[in-house]
């Protein structure tokens, strides 16, 4: 994908025939980048996650959704080292993954961001992208003294870096700590960090939430763009219509399980993921976060897209 | 009967290039690398500098090192030190860090000054005679230890308020070369990868790890990095006096802590220049309190009271600087130097 | 809520190995202080001891010190501790008067032929201690069974008077997240207040204990209003808050330095005989002391689980901004901490100088690490861990003396602290999820 490319207007191409056999929690995968299995985590008694059998296609973009509390991050964590579960394995890209530690499962090729930003505030914009190269020299404390070891590298990471936040905008912002960015601004930095490791699998945690209406766009349009470069995507957003719009293949997770999954059109209508994001405690007070997953049904019966 | 200002200001003139207040920057430097650059919260930084102190005093007297041999000592039971340290809290949240290296430093002050280890570590009335001697003022014949490597004839050196004899000298000319080779070389580090690596640390290091880098080697590597700091901080420290215990108490790190923030934590000449300030300013103010006193300016004090009143000072200047300056006198106002 | 950084491993046995050495290391000992003072004004540099049998305080005991054309004498006080001062640096001789020993007690030293006399040098430090090994021959006439209960008496009084200070710490850090090193003055604003009004105004001790904790409770509520307020308001960082803090405890602890000079000063009653009751002795003042901290520590367990601002408290350590939505005055609450921790800090105090004893300008410095490791043991920010951690540290504090040297038995206690971060880091009572 080079810079110019203008991103896609007309309604993206989705990806199909990604499943063996019927859509089911569990369903086999033509080519999974991801397979985990009988992963559990509890908290002090409940079951955070608890997720039999689950594989992410590979070259897709698949959505992690549910109502508040269903363990989507969680499920991130585990998946990238960042906790470690009860029981369980799960490979990535056929190597196992189970107890490897974060910063490996990441040069495994398997970079997340997260659902609190994590732009580094006191860092430039530019410092930032450069932190998320592989393989530097120079971040070796004994070469770090001797920079004609790691001069050239880091011409080449510059000028990578200096690509990519042309794509993504922030061209201007190069020289500026990131702290200074917008909410928005600081979203479109971690994922365009996450991007100079030349990932093969990217996961993002929610990463519309906060997003000003007028980037939301762009967002989506890099997201899509990740596909088309070849990565995997795999995201936990509760924006239903960017899981319509870009979406493959959804998971819909509840209560730690996963109840349901399939292309987005076909899943959003199953009585399982109705009753997921209505729960069974419709008959009590609806709170604000029962109230907002109303709002998310609605919004997925009324599919008219 | 009045004040002697130019003899208070000639004092403080004297703390400007003493090798006291390089050791300070050093000690402050190391502390920089750790909580400034890295966000690591060291409170043991008086742990490091006692070992650098014991290492030297130990290896010279008991094991008669030469001086290569002892600096090495002392500089790998830092490490060790560091390591025993971090193996167990670098895991774990900031404030673990803090309180295990604070107890990592007392436990050591409370080993030198036990009366059991008496004939080795002088229990509470510490070590000297390490400095070695300076030999035959001639032929050298008999010179051992650091006075040893002197290679200044015998006699007096300086001008003005900075006269001193030849081995105040050559441990003045030894104290800021070490200094201004560790500012060129944390200097160095920062504007490297290695240094963004650290710096990333400070501000997340969930979101470094997300990128793959291994950041608990990395704070590991800073806490050596700084503790050796300290280290050699406690060797030169020592050279113009002896050993004694009390000196490595907690309040020696809150001491760092302040000229660190003085100078501004996350820069490379703060440290230093905040270790000049501290004290030509502490030096200037308790000559000016003890003249005062003695003039009978102050009836309401004793003598001894006028001395506390600095340790008084030190302890409003600290609340200040972080309150109103965080960043110190050199830091940037937008790169504020404090972790969250 | 990310739960990393928990990943510890088993492996740092060179640490175990580092702290084993240390252990294995120790032998006898004895702590260096000042009380029955001869001269200690009129000259710079001191030489002090103290004059023990079975860790129980010989009074009386003549001692000469001579040394470089000078030559004084002084008499071990009720505590057993005796300084002089002394002119000038150099070589002085310590010659402890076996006479004035009780009967059939002896200095004794195998391996030397006059071991009531000690040399010894007043060197940089500008001081030097003498101590002599003192027993009947055969030493160790108390039971080890005996010397057990005694530690273990004495470490349940030390370790709930520790409790008074670390819980008011605690609720602190868990209703504002400050780590309060100030809590050390804290703790000595109480023994200093007590101080002024039992001796230096002379008024009834239950008067002058009463206004001294009122008077802490006060100094916590100005600490708050004055300084910690503001800077919440001002949005100040939890690390940087911390460090004010550090301030704060070095200016005011000089401060009390300025006005209370350097010495050790008693408090009405201390240092009573022992009574006799079964197999333990203990003095009134110990009973009054565990009686005390007993009824308060009820009192503030109460306060936390049945009163609505006590619930309201608990509310917000858990959850300041759940707390403030649900209605909770969170302010209020800090304001009440603050004025309960100053008052729980000042008691504490005054305990704390019956069980030295003595009162002095840092001896809440002395005891802050002990406080901070009795609250990290029991998990950082929860009430009832920091009882539980005091107890822990008391105890082991006062038993370890049966081993180490007792100038190490704090370093005893701040190794367990360290070997319990290594394994159980969310502390004895604490959750696995609060320390990500």
């Amino acid at each position: 994908m080079s810079s110019n490319a203008t991103p896609s207007k007309g309604a993206p191409v989705k990806s199909t025939g990604l499943h063996v056999g019927e859509p089911a929690p569990g369903v086999a995968k033509v080519d999974p980048i991801i397979v985990a299995d009988n992963v559990t985590r509890t908290f002090g008694g409940l079951k955070a996650v608890d997720v039999a059998h689950l594989e992410i296609p590979r070259n897709a973009i698949t959505a992690l959704i549910g109502p508040n509390g269903a363990g989507k991050t969680t499920l991130f964590n585990l998946l990238t080292g960042f906790d470690k579960p009860d029981t369980g394995t799960w490979t990535f890209a056929g190597t196992s993954l189970a107890g490897v530690p974060s910063f490996k499962v990441a040069r495994l090729g398997q970079v997340r961001t997260f659902q609190l930003t994590k732009a580094l505030g006191l860092l430039t914009v530019l410092d930032n992208m450069k932190l998320g190269a592989k393989n530097q020299k120079g971040e070796n404390l004994f070469r770090a003294l001797l920079p004609f070891l790691w001069r050239k590298q880091e011409e080449e990471i510059e000028a990578k870096a200096l690509d990519i936040l042309q794509r993504f905008k922030l061209d201007a912002k190069v020289e500026d700590y990131a702290a200074s960015l917008s909410g928005g601004q600081r979203k479109l930095l971690e994922m365009a960090r996450a991007l100079m490791s030349d990932p093969t699998l990217v996961m993002l945690d929610e990463p519309m939430a906060g997003v000003n209406p007028a980037l939301t766009q762009s967002l989506l349009d890099h997201i899509l763009d990740l596909k088309t470069q070849g990565m995997t995507v795999l995201f936990v957003e509760h924006d239903m219509h960017m899981v319509r719009h870009i979406a493959d293949w959804v998971v819909v997770m509840a209560e730690g399980r996963v109840v349901a999954e399939g292309p987005p059109h076909d899943v959003m209508k199953q009585q399982a993921v109705i009753d997921a994001y209505l729960g069974s405690h419709h008959d009590q007070d609806l709170g604000a976060t029962e109230s907002e997953n109303v709002e998310a049904m609605k919004e997925l019966l009324h599919d008219e897209d | 009967m009045g004040v002697d200002f130019w003899q208070i200001l000639m004092n403080g003139a004297v703390e400007l290039i003493s090798p006291t207040t390089a050791a300070y920057a050093l000690a402050a430097l190391g502390l920089a690398i750790h909580f400034g650059y890295t966000g690591l919260l060291n409170f043991g930084q008086a742990g490091f500098m006692a070992i650098g102190a014991y290492g030297f005093a130990i290896s010279t007297l008991t094991f008669q090192f030469p001086v290569w041999a002892a600096v090495l000592v002392g500089v790998g039971a830092s490490v060790v030190f560091a390591l025993i340290l971090g193996v167990p809290t670098l895991r774990l949240r900031a404030d673990y860090l803090s309180i295990v290296t604070i107890a990592a430093a007392e436990i050591l002050r409370l080993i030198f000054t036990t009366n059991t280890f008496d004939p080795v570590t002088g229990s509470a009335n510490g070590l000297s005679g390490y400095k070695g001697s300076y030999g035959d003022p001639v032929t050298r014949e008999g010179a051992w230890g650091f006075a040893g490597l002197n290679p200044f004839p015998k006699g007096s050196y300086g001008f003005g308020p900075w006269v001193m004899d030849e081995y105040n000298f050559f441990l003045t000319i030894v104290a800021w070369v070490i200094v201004i080779l560790a500012a060129l070389l944390t200097w160095q580090l920062m504007r490297s990868p290695w240094g963004r690596v650290i710096k990333g640390i400070r501000e997340d290091e969930d979101a470094v790890r997300a990128l793959g880098k291994n950041v608990y080697f990395y704070k590991m590597q800073s806490l050596i990095l700084g503790g050796v700091f300290g280290t050699l901080a406690g060797m030169i420290f020592i050279l113009p006096r002896a050993v004694v215990p009390s000196n490595y108490a907690t309040t020696l790190t809150f001491f760092i802590y302040t000229i660190l923030l003085l100078g501004g934590a996350a820069t490379i000449l703060g440290p230093v220049v905040g270790s000049i300030i501290f004290w030509v300013l502490l030096s200037i103010v308790s000559g000016f309190i003890a003249r005062a006193q003695g003039a009978g300016w102050l009836p309401f004090l004793s003598s001894v009271q006028a001395g506390q009143l600095r340790f008084i000072i030190v302890g409003v200047v600290l609340m200040l600087l972080v309150i109103f300056r965080p960043q110190g006198i050199f830091g940037n106002k937008k790169e504020l130097a404090f972790v969250k | 809520m990310e739960v990393t950084g928990l990943r510890r491993r088993r492996l740092p046995a060179l640490a175990l190995t580092f702290i084993a050495l240390l252990l294995a290391m120790l032998t006898i000992g004895s702590a260096p202080a000042t009380a029955d003072e001869v001269g200690l004004d009129e000259y710079d540099f001191k030489v002090s001891g103290l004059v023990e049998l079975n860790d129980k305080p010989l009074a009386g005991v003549e001692l000469v010190i001579e040394g470089s054309g000078f030559k004084v004498e002084v008499e071990s006080g009720d505590d057993g501790r005796w300084a002089v001062g002394v002119p000038e640096k150099g070589d002085y001789t310590v010659t402890l008067n076996e006479e004035t020993l009780p009967e059939g007690i002896a200095v004794i030293d195998p391996e030397d032929e006059t071991p009531n006399v000690r040399e010894i040098t007043v060197g940089q430090s500008g001081s030097a201690v003498a101590n002599f090994f003192i027993g009947k021959g055969e030493r160790n006439t108390v039971s080890w069974g005996q010397q057990l209960l005694d530690r273990v008496i004495n470490g349940l009084n030390f370790g709930l008077l520790l409790a008074l200070a670390a819980i008011g710490l605690s609720l602190i850090f868990g209703t504002t997240g400050l780590n309060n090193f100030a809590h050390a003055e804290m703790v000595s604003f109480g023994a200093l207040m007590a101080l002024t009004f039992a001796v230096q105004l002379a008024l009834p001790l239950w008067l002058a204990i009463i206004i001294a904790i009122v008077l802490s409770a006060g100094f916590g509520f100005t600490l708050d209003a004055a300084i910690w307020k503001p800077l919440r308001r001002k949005g100040v960082g939890l690390i940087p808050m911390m460090i004010v803090s550090i301030g704060l405890s070095l200016a005011l602890r000089y401060t009390f330095q300025l006005f209370y000079g350097g010495e050790i000063r008693q408090l009405p009653f201390a240092g009573m005989a022992d009574l006799k009751l079964g197999p333990i002795s203990l003095s009134p003042i110990d009973l009054a002391s565990m009686a005390i901290s007993l009824v308060v520590l009820a009192g503030v367990a109460f306060f936390l689980l049945r009163t609505r601002i006590g619930k309201a408290t608990r509310a917000v350590s858990d959850n300041p901004s759940l707390a403030s939505a649900s209605g909770i005055d969170v302010d209020r609450v800090i304001r009440i901490v603050w004025i309960v921790g100053g008052a729980l800090a000042g008691l504490s105090g005054i305990l704390w100088a019956y069980f030295r004893p003595g009162v002095s300008w840092d001896m809440g410095f002395q005891i802050l690490l002990l406080i901070f490791a009795a609250v990290t043991l029991g998990g950082l920010g929860t009430a009832f861990g920091a009882l539980v951690g005091s107890l822990i540290v008391g105890l082991f504090v006062e038993i370890s003396t049966l081993w180490l040297p007792s100038d190490m038995k704090y370093a005893g206690a701040l190794v367990i602290l360290i070997l319990v971060l290594l394994f159980r880091p969310q502390g004895v009572l604490g959750r696995k999820e609060r320390i990500g």
